[in-house]
């Protein structure tokens, strides 16, 4: 496999790639629906539980067994393509997707083949400040399959593996796949633009509450389709398909990688090969799956055992009243209601932290001190860590209070960064860490009165510039006060007891 | 659909079942599917241009199931046809292929 993958090559730099070839993105999304109950039988829908405890005849495929379709799963798919722009089809049929491979009992997996329930859509994603459409050809509904765990060979992968176990627990879970059409003119942006789409994908499914959307526990898959052309040739290339890429910043980063080694490869002389790519996390790189099968080759055919769905157009109505603030306008609507420049809004939402500030702001604080935190120390601490602000750990919740101890005066920015110090490190909560590590400003007036008269003898120039009425010189005491006071005073009112003992 | 199938189409159609032929099975079964599709293409014949194309017998739609929790088996009923079994998990032959 090795050599007709070409995973050995030296991958090409990125602006050398942007300047030989254009990219074609193309981004397949798996969203597992939090309905109560499997797409076609009652079995629970619920992640984890004992091995094959969440099975019955229908998803374990047994003779005779008749499924159902879960009406529930019909109605998010539905409302998912409606936020997504598209059109509802009005007579649609489930198909067979036929393929040997023990993840499913029955040797076929319930799908969605040239019918699918929802087509022709798009969403508007915002990269830094630039809007691309990114036009959705189908949403359609399917099924999960199982977990297969492989053991015994030398190394536990699937190739070299005695047997395999399976757990049919996930096998029926709804699922809505979610196909792009191929996003192109990207250039320079393409890995960007990938991270924005599925990152503003997942604010969508949230805010419908269809879906847990957990990336890392799976809720949400992408597949990462890419393939590169001659620049301005106006052609697509052969594509591979990353699948299984499972955070926002891994989309990003598979992207580029794909990117990169295609270019690699199409340099050599040689072409790419159509084949499915697996993600490593820990390397950051793809390797060989194995060649794409054609979609013949599944022998897709109508299900016989599901009558068609066909929403009424009453029905789909009602579902459209039913769905969220579109996110473009309640981008809008934020950004006149918190009073962010363009620029503001545009970092705050390339930084994934619109959520994150309207909850913030929800909990009491100011839109900029929220945005400040979010954006500032937060965002370097994610940076460093090499992590989602949603995954550091702090909360809303924590920022806001945090907040409102610098708003009555107990903190200043400076002391509220050791407050985030201590979230990380697990001390407690804001308040707890503001006691245990003594943070709190001082407000005793004497000793605040005293420090203030040392700096002031121990810079009698600056005083005596002060004395003359240039304020501006302030601002050497109050850093020698601030230093005495260890950061714990509060810098307007050290400046105003100067200005007072000087006037 | 074709009214024939070649014998490389049997072939590939077998590697797609994972169903090992030897040549002489090719030989065999070929003209025997191609037969069996001359057959089924003979209702083509039957049904006139009024008549459309179907999936299903029956002219229903939307028959859905309420989103409600029914029992499933017990792992042990659920394991008991299985061939063979390790750590309440169906055991299967190691893949030859990959995930879909």
């Amino acid at each position: 496999m090795t050599t007709t993958s070409h995973d050995d090559v030296e991958l090409v730099d990125f602006d050398t790639v942007l300047a030989a070839y254009d990219p074609a993105l193309g981004l397949e999304v798996h969203v597992e629906l939090n309905t109560a109950t499997k797409m076609f039988c009652g079995c629970p829908a619920t992640f984890g539980g004992e091995p094959n405890s969440h099975v019955c005849p229908t998803c374990l495929g047994l003779p005779g067994a008749m499924p159902v379709v879960n009406g529930k799963a019909v109605e998010s798919a539905i409302r998912i393509g409606l936020a997504l722009n598209c059109e509802i089809a009005e007579w649609c049929r489930f198909a067979r997707k036929n393929y040997f491979y023990p993840d499913m009992p029955k040797n076929f997996q319930t799908s969605q083949y040239d019918e699918p329930i929802c087509f022709d859509g798009y969403m508007d994603v915002d990269v830094d400040g630039e809007t691309f459409r990114v036009e959705i050809e189908r949403a359609h509904m399917e099924e999960d399959t199982g977990k297969s765990t492989h053991v015994g060979g030398s190394t536990g992968r699937i190739h070299g593996a005695d047997h395999s176990l399976v757990d049919y627990n996930r096998a029926g879970i709804p699922l809505i796949e979610i196909v792009t059409r191929p996003i192109l003119g990207a250039g320079e942006k393409a890995p960007a633009v990938a991270r924005a789409y599925v990152a503003q994908l997942r604010d969508l499914i949230v805010a419908l509450g269809v879906s847990e959307a957990r990336m890392d526990q799976g809720n949400l898959r992408a597949d990462v389709n890419l393939s590169l052309s001659p620049k301005g040739s106006g052609t697509l290339g052969t594509r591979t398909e990353t699948k299984n890429v499972n955070s926002f910043r891994s989309v990003e980063r598979a992207v580029r990688y794909e990117m990169q080694r295609h270019a690699a490869v199409l340099d050599s002389g040689r072409s790419i090969l159509q084949e499915t790519r697996h993600w490593h996390e820990d390397t950051g790189i793809t390797t060989s799956g194995r060649e794409k099968s054609d979609a013949e080759d599944y022998r897709y055919f109508p299900e016989p055992d599901l009558v068609p769905v066909a929403p009424s157009r009453e029905w789909v109505e009602e579902l459209r009243g039913t769905l969220p603030e579109n996110p473009t306008e309640k981008r809008a609507r934020l950004q006149s209601e918190w009073g962010f420049s363009d620029l503001e809004m545009r970092d705050t939402v390339g930084a994934g932290a619109l959520g994150l500030v309207e909850e913030t702001v929800a909990l009491g604080a100011a839109p900029q001190a929220a945005r400040k935190w979010w954006l500032g120390e937060l965002a370097r601490r994610a940076n460093d860590a090499g992590q989602e602000l949603t995954s550091l750990g702090v909360t809303p919740a924590d920022v806001a209070a945090v907040q409102g101890l610098v708003d009555d005066g107990t903190l200043n920015d400076k002391l509220a960064r050791q407050v985030f110090d201590g979230l990380f490190a697990g001390e407690g909560t804001p308040a707890e860490i503001v006691a245990a590590r003594s943070l709190a400003i001082v407000s005793d007036d004497g000793a605040l009165s005293a420090a203030v008269d040392e700096a002031i003898a121990a810079n009698p120039d600056v005083a005596d510039k002060i004395r003359d009425g240039k304020h501006a010189a302030a601002g050497a005491l109050i850093g020698a006060v601030m230093k005495s006071m260890r950061g714990q005073a509060d810098a307007g009112k050290v400046r105003e007891l100067i200005l007072a003992k000087l006037s | 659909m074709p009214d024939s199938l070649s014998r490389d189409e049997v072939a590939h159609l077998a590697d797609l079942a994972r169903i090992d032929l030897t040549d002489a099975e090719l030989d065999h079964l070929a003209p025997q599917l191609s037969v069996i599709l001359d057959s089924v293409a003979s209702i083509r014949g039957v049904a006139g241009d009024d008549v459309p194309p179907t999936s299903h017998a029956l002219p229903l739609t939307n028959v859905f199931r309420d989103d409600v929790v029914r029992p499933s088996l017990t792992p042990a009923e659920a394991l008991s046809g299985a061939p063979d079994v390790d750590q309440q998990r169906f055991s299967v032959p190691r893949i030859l292929g990959d995930e879909q």
